[in-house]
């Protein structure tokens, strides 16, 4: 092929590194400025320091909204986890009657604008008397965070052959025996990356947040938001970067630990 | 019970926690705006239960919505076209190199995971008055006052082509890697150069990839408020930030319920129109 055509090939990969730098440039300048010496934190750079790093630690607004992301981000994972692995199971094992149906329904969340979701999910519970609080803000995550799950976990179901949980009740096993001992470890990374994802999206949310947050409280995007309205300051690159090592550490931490998993249980 | 019927519940036990939490936090709460759309907002700021038509016919003939709802949807398709110019090839590099196909991938997909308002904020250092264009230009003495690039339209849609991208590229990705490369090889032997075997063969064989990115590229730019808050100036607003505006600064909800679902209807016939052409199929590949 590229003896062929060697020329266009070259354009080809030239023009790809061109657009992986366009994705990853802004972002390296990112984690360049946030370990800038200089006061206003813009170029012309004047040293390396960890400065800003230390002003968000010692930013109790900050520190607070970590929290919540955190609990937010834990609490959608579990949850919506536990949904979307349920019924994944059911979709991947069983003859449903009306599956395509259901398979629209389950995704039915992120075919829907999000800002649509967060309207009529925000006003529906406030009629019901559910004001903005965690709550309607967790109820939120979950709901948008399914469809993601459900796509996750049933791609990896797939793989898992039922004969193993037969051979175990074919064996005297008690079904819950062969619950837990069987289907479950065979489960676990399939969960495991369900929750991951779930919380990685949770953890970056901002357009349902805006919407469902109450006053006062701030997640890490939706503090960011606001600090940026006042101005673009250095230590919100800090704060980028502690973002970006989160969000695309935990993944990528996360895969490797579902590869060893996955690899013992080949073994 | 018989273990044929228990065989038959069982799915439906599993998928009832699931099923149940989508209707009662997605499809009542949607049937729910449809009726808060027809209410009005009285002086008080309170809600009337009536039945007026009366959002309806603000957000439907106000010149300024129907302005901004035009913008919206100029601004989504420029987008996506960027996206394709710029996703597609990238994509093909992907599916077609030599050396680790995974690792290129992963590399690409990585800005994906990065925080999308750290992205989106992340030009402002680029090109803001104290970013590395101006400071670039300014010690060249090309210039000798900052340049104001940002807050404009072309900034919104920077910002959104570096958010979307990795759609496109992703679902190009999947239907290019699945085109037998044997095909391309045929049509050359067969006398046709590199170029036209891409036109004729691959191309058209992964037009439906680089339909259901330019598809989820639309729908997820026309439905974004933030980017335009943050790379947008006071003019550059997007339908979305119309419902922003209308639900949490003025608690206009009735007016918000029917702005919300004008968009939800725009963008849901240019789904139903992709359906009919291309089918879901596409789209669910792309995704998982």
């Amino acid at each position: 092929m590229r003896r062929l055509m060697p020329t266009g090939w070259g354009l080809i990969r030239g023009y790809a590194i061109l657009v992986y730098l366009f994705m990853f440039l802004p972002v390296a300048v990112v984690v360049l400025l946030s370990f800038n010496a200089s006061q206003f934190g813009s170029f012309p750079m004047t040293g390396l320091s960890l400065r800003w790093f230390e002003a968000l630690w010692q930013n109790e607004a900050v520190l607070r909204a970590f929290r919540t992301s955190f609990l937010l981000g834990t609490l959608t994972a579990i949850i919506s986890t536990t949904l979307g692995v349920l019924a994944s199971l059911a979709m991947v094992r069983y003859q449903v009657p009306g599956r395509n149906l259901i398979a629209v329904v389950l995704i039915a969340p992120i075919l829907i604008p999000e800002v649509v979701l967060a309207v009529a999910l925000l006003l529906f519970l406030q009629v019901l008397g559910i004001p903005k609080s965690f709550f309607l803000l967790l109820m939120g995550h979950v709901i948008f965070t399914l469809p993601f799950v459900i796509l996750v976990v049933q791609a990896r179901l797939v793989g898992i052959r039922r004969e193993y949980e037969e051979a175990a009740l074919s064996l005297g096993a008690s079904p819950r025996q062969t619950f837990f001992a069987v289907t479950l470890p065979l489960l676990a990374p399939a969960i495991f990356a369900g929750m991951l994802f779930a919380f990685t999206i949770s953890f970056d949310d901002i357009t349902g947040t805006l919407f469902w947050k109450p006053g006062g409280v701030e997640t890490v995007p939706t503090q960011i938001f606001a600090m940026l309205r006042h101005s673009i300051s250095p230590e919100i690159n800090a704060l980028g970067t502690v973002m970006i090592v989160l969000t695309v550490g935990v993944p990528l931490l996360g895969a490797a630990i579902a590869r060893r998993m996955a690899m013992q249980r080949g073994a | 019970m018989s273990v044929e019927a228990r065989e038959r519940r069982q799915p439906w036990i599993l998928l009832s926690p699931a099923l149940t939490a989508i209707t009662l936090l997605l499809f009542i709460p949607l049937l729910f705006i449809v009726v808060y759309s027809f209410w009005l907002r009285t002086a008080v700021g309170g809600v009337e239960v009536t039945f007026s038509t009366e959002n309806w016919e603000q957000a439907l003939t106000d010149p300024f919505y129907r302005y901004i709802l035009f913008s919206t949807l100029r601004i989504a398709i420029i987008t996506t076209l960027f996206c394709a110019i710029l996703g597609y090839p990238a994509a093909y590099f992907i599916a077609r190199a030599k050396g680790n196909r995974t690792i290129l991938l992963l590399l690409l997909m990585l800005p994906f995971w990065i925080s999308y308002i750290i992205r989106t904020m992340s030009w402002i250092n680029i090109l803001g008055v104290s970013g590395a264009v101006n400071t670039s230009l300014l010690s060249l003495g090309i210039v000798t006052e900052p340049v104001q690039m940002l807050y404009n339209e072309a900034t919104v849609i920077l910002g959104l082509v570096h958010f979307l991208l990795p759609f496109m590229v992703l679902n190009v990705y999947v239907s290019v890697e699945g085109i037998d490369r044997s095909l391309e090889d045929a049509a050359c032997s067969l006398g046709a150069t590199r170029l036209e075997a891409f036109r004729e063969v691959t191309l058209p064989l992964s037009l439906p990839g680089l339909a259901a990115g330019g598809l989820l590229c639309f729908v997820l730019a026309a439905g974004t408020y933030i980017t335009p808050l943050i790379l947008g100036g006071p003019r550059d607003a997007m339908f979305a930030n119309l419902v922003f505006e209308a639900i949490i600064t003025q608690l206009n909800w009735p007016l918000g319920s029917a702005l919300s679902l004008l968009l939800l209807v725009v963008l849901g016939a240019v789904v139903a129109v992709y359906n009919h052409f291309l089918g879901m199929s596409q789209l669910s590949r792309g995704l998982a």
